[in-house]
């Protein structure tokens, strides 16, 4: 079997801090991690490989040169082959124009390298919170795609996926290859060992620029091939007065806000 | 491409086992006003399996018209069905802009219209506008985990399209006595051309979380300190009707299901009432809690930042608030 796991590198937003005075995203020494959407992807990928012999898994990624620093990290918990995407053209790319140029790079990998079977990826990255990029893959290459995973496993030449609903759950299956999202698992990714950190570090990660994908519309590309466009940011405004009991007695602060919200017509 | 011909806001209103999402008629609210804007109809579109009655009552909270697809292949959901029937109707009525509830569903269905109609997707919009002059919309959403808010534009593509969070919107008042056009396509879908299917559908009833519909949630964080410690938020939830919400943090330690998580990675709500019990109140949280209309919440620690997008707080230990909030509300009650 042959999987094929996007990841991607994003800021890790829990660390972001508002500047009070600017009222600007401080983005300086904020850490970059693997999405860890893409990382429970690639623990469903490895637990996939586990039982199933012969199983590879190659990582792609899209971004600058530092963004191999998450393309390592995946090769020392279970990714066999890494890819980035790098190019002055792929800059600015919204989410259609980045699904459109992965999707031309997995055509270019599977031409060389066989076709995949699974191509997963996080049901969303952290920073964009778009959830769109790994199920516009699925329409270019055509294929079925089943989103928010929270378990993936393959069943002959289909695979079935748990997806939570509203009243439980539903188990959905699809003939490969298909795409895959991944949700949240009730299992943490695995952790490196000092060996397979070491051995990471040793791979080779095969960097693709424009050039090197052969069946790639310049157009479709960047700036350009992105339909939607950011008019501006701004960070949100807070506007709340909350009417905060300190009380020694907080069993009394508690009766007194409920007698407040029935006042207030909300109970 | 002339944008002449693309004239009308379309909702899309999911359904599910023929029952409509609440975000569907929710979106009709801010829809009658983008309509008006750009002087074009209110049309509700709706898929499924027999979904007359959820059109008639799109119509009852404002849409000018809708246009029905019905067949045994809506009735559960799939991308492959949903995803050509939505093509075939914007190829064929062109409309200026698309709006789909955030739902799991919707932000599956989202990308795969904005792949196969070569256009602009703006996802879990909070914010909508439109300019009357383009009739470009305006989505504003926010990125970053809530940190940031974007206004994002798709001035060169027809149809717009955005996903839209669900308890951002309020429903528009209901006229039972409007009428309009309900419009019948016959598209179907052939069953080999629905690529995933539906082995099992597992329902459990006894532990149903229906946060983003709920009047009235009861949450709670990193304070309830254990699994045993909800035990208190489910009896404040029992005592108002209410469902019962937790924070990644509480998810996290493995007190209560992932179903229940509210937050940037779990469900966005709006609910009448929301109240935050030992939960500090991480931006990733507030984004997600910010379409509430009163948010109550109790905490230890009186900088907890919860405080800050509350509108009643309490500095307390959630263990003796609690208790004298479920007696203070049952001898209301009688």
């Amino acid at each position: 079997m042959r999987i094929l796991v996007c990841v991607k590198q994003v800021p890790d937003t829990t660390e972001i801090k508002i500047d009070p005075v600017t009222n600007t995203l401080i983005r300086a020494g904020v850490p970059s991690i693997l999405n860890p959407f893409d990382a429970y992807a690639l623990e469903v990928a490895a637990r996939i490989k586990d039982v199933t012999p012969d199983t590879t898994i190659t990582l792609l990624s899209m971004g600058p040169e530092q963004a191999k620093a998450v393309l390592t990290e995946g090769l020392a918990v279970g990714g066999d082959f890494a890819y980035l995407c790098s190019d002055r053209k792929f800059g600015g790319s919204d989410t259609l124009a980045t699904s459109y140029i992965l999707a031309s790079a997995i055509k270019q990998i599977e031409a060389e390298e066989g076709k995949f079977d699974l191509i997963m990826g996080g049901k969303q990255a952290i920073d964009g919170d778009t959830g769109q990029t790994c199920v516009e893959i699925a329409s270019h290459l055509g294929i079925p795609q089943i989103t928010y995973a929270n378990e993936a496993t393959v069943d002959g030449d289909e695979v079935v996926v748990k997806r939570e609903s509203d009243q439980g759950y539903d188990m959905v299956s699809a003939k490969m290859p298909a795409v895959v999202t991944v949700n949240k698992t009730a299992f943490e990714p695995r952790y490196p060992t000092l060996r397979s950190k070491m051995a990471a570090r040793k791979k080779e990660i095969k960097v693709l620029t424009f050039d090197d994908i052969k069946e790639i519309d310049v157009t479709r590309c960047g700036l350009k091939g992105s339909p939607t466009k950011v008019k501006k940011t701004f960070t949100p405004v807070r506007n709340k007065t909350c009417i905060k009991l300190e009380e020694e007695d907080v069993a009394a602060a508690g009766k007194k806000v409920v007698n407040m919200l029935v006042d207030a017509k909300v109970l | 491409m002339s944008f002449e011909e693309y004239k009308n806001l379309w909702v899309f209103v999911e359904t599910e086992e023929n029952v409509a999402k609440p975000v569907g008629y929710e979106l009709l609210n801010p829809g009658r006003a983008l309509a008006d804007k750009i002087k074009g109809k209110l049309v509700a579109v709706v898929v499924g399996g027999k979904v007359e009655d959820v059109a008639k009552k799109a119509i009852q909270y404002g849409a000018d018209e809708a246009i029905i697809v019905e067949g045994d292949e809506y009735y559960n959901y799939s991308t492959d069905a949903f995803g050509i029937a939505m093509k075939t109707l914007v190829d064929k009525y062109k409309p200026s802009a698309v709006l789909v509830g955030a739902t799991q569903n919707g932000r599956d269905l989202g990308p795969r219209m904005a792949c196969d109609l070569s256009t602009g997707l703006t996802a879990d919009c909070t914010g909508l506008d439109v300019d009357e002059e383009t009739g470009n919309m305006i989505w504003t959403r926010p990125a970053f985990g809530g940190n940031l808010m974007a206004m994002i534009l798709c001035p060169d593509n027809r149809p717009q399209l955005g996903t839209v969070r669900p308890g951002v919107f309020k429903r528009p008042a209901l006229d039972e006595s409007r009428t309009a056009e309900i419009i019948r396509e016959d598209i179907h879908v052939a069953e080999d051309q629905i690529r995933v299917k539906i082995r099992e559908r597992i329902k459990e009833v006894a532990e149903a979380v229906n946060l983003e519909e709920a009047d009235i949630i009861v949450s709670g964080g990193r304070g309830v300190g254990s699994a045993d410690g909800f035990g208190i938020i489910r009896e404040m939830a029992d005592v108002l009707g209410a469902t019962v919400g937790a924070s990644r943090a509480a998810v996290d330690s493995g007190w209560i299901a992932h179903a229940h998580q509210v937050g940037q990675t779990g469900k966005t709500v709006g609910p009448k009432l929301y109240i935050a019990c030992g939960i500090s109140g991480a931006i990733q949280h507030a984004a997600g809690i910010a379409g509430s209309d009163c948010i109550v919440s109790i905490n230890k620690d009186p900088d907890a930042p919860i405080f800050e997008v509350s509108d009643y707080g309490i500095v307390g230990d959630l263990f003796t608030v609690l208790p004298a909030m479920i007696e203070e509300i049952k001898k209301i009650r009688g």
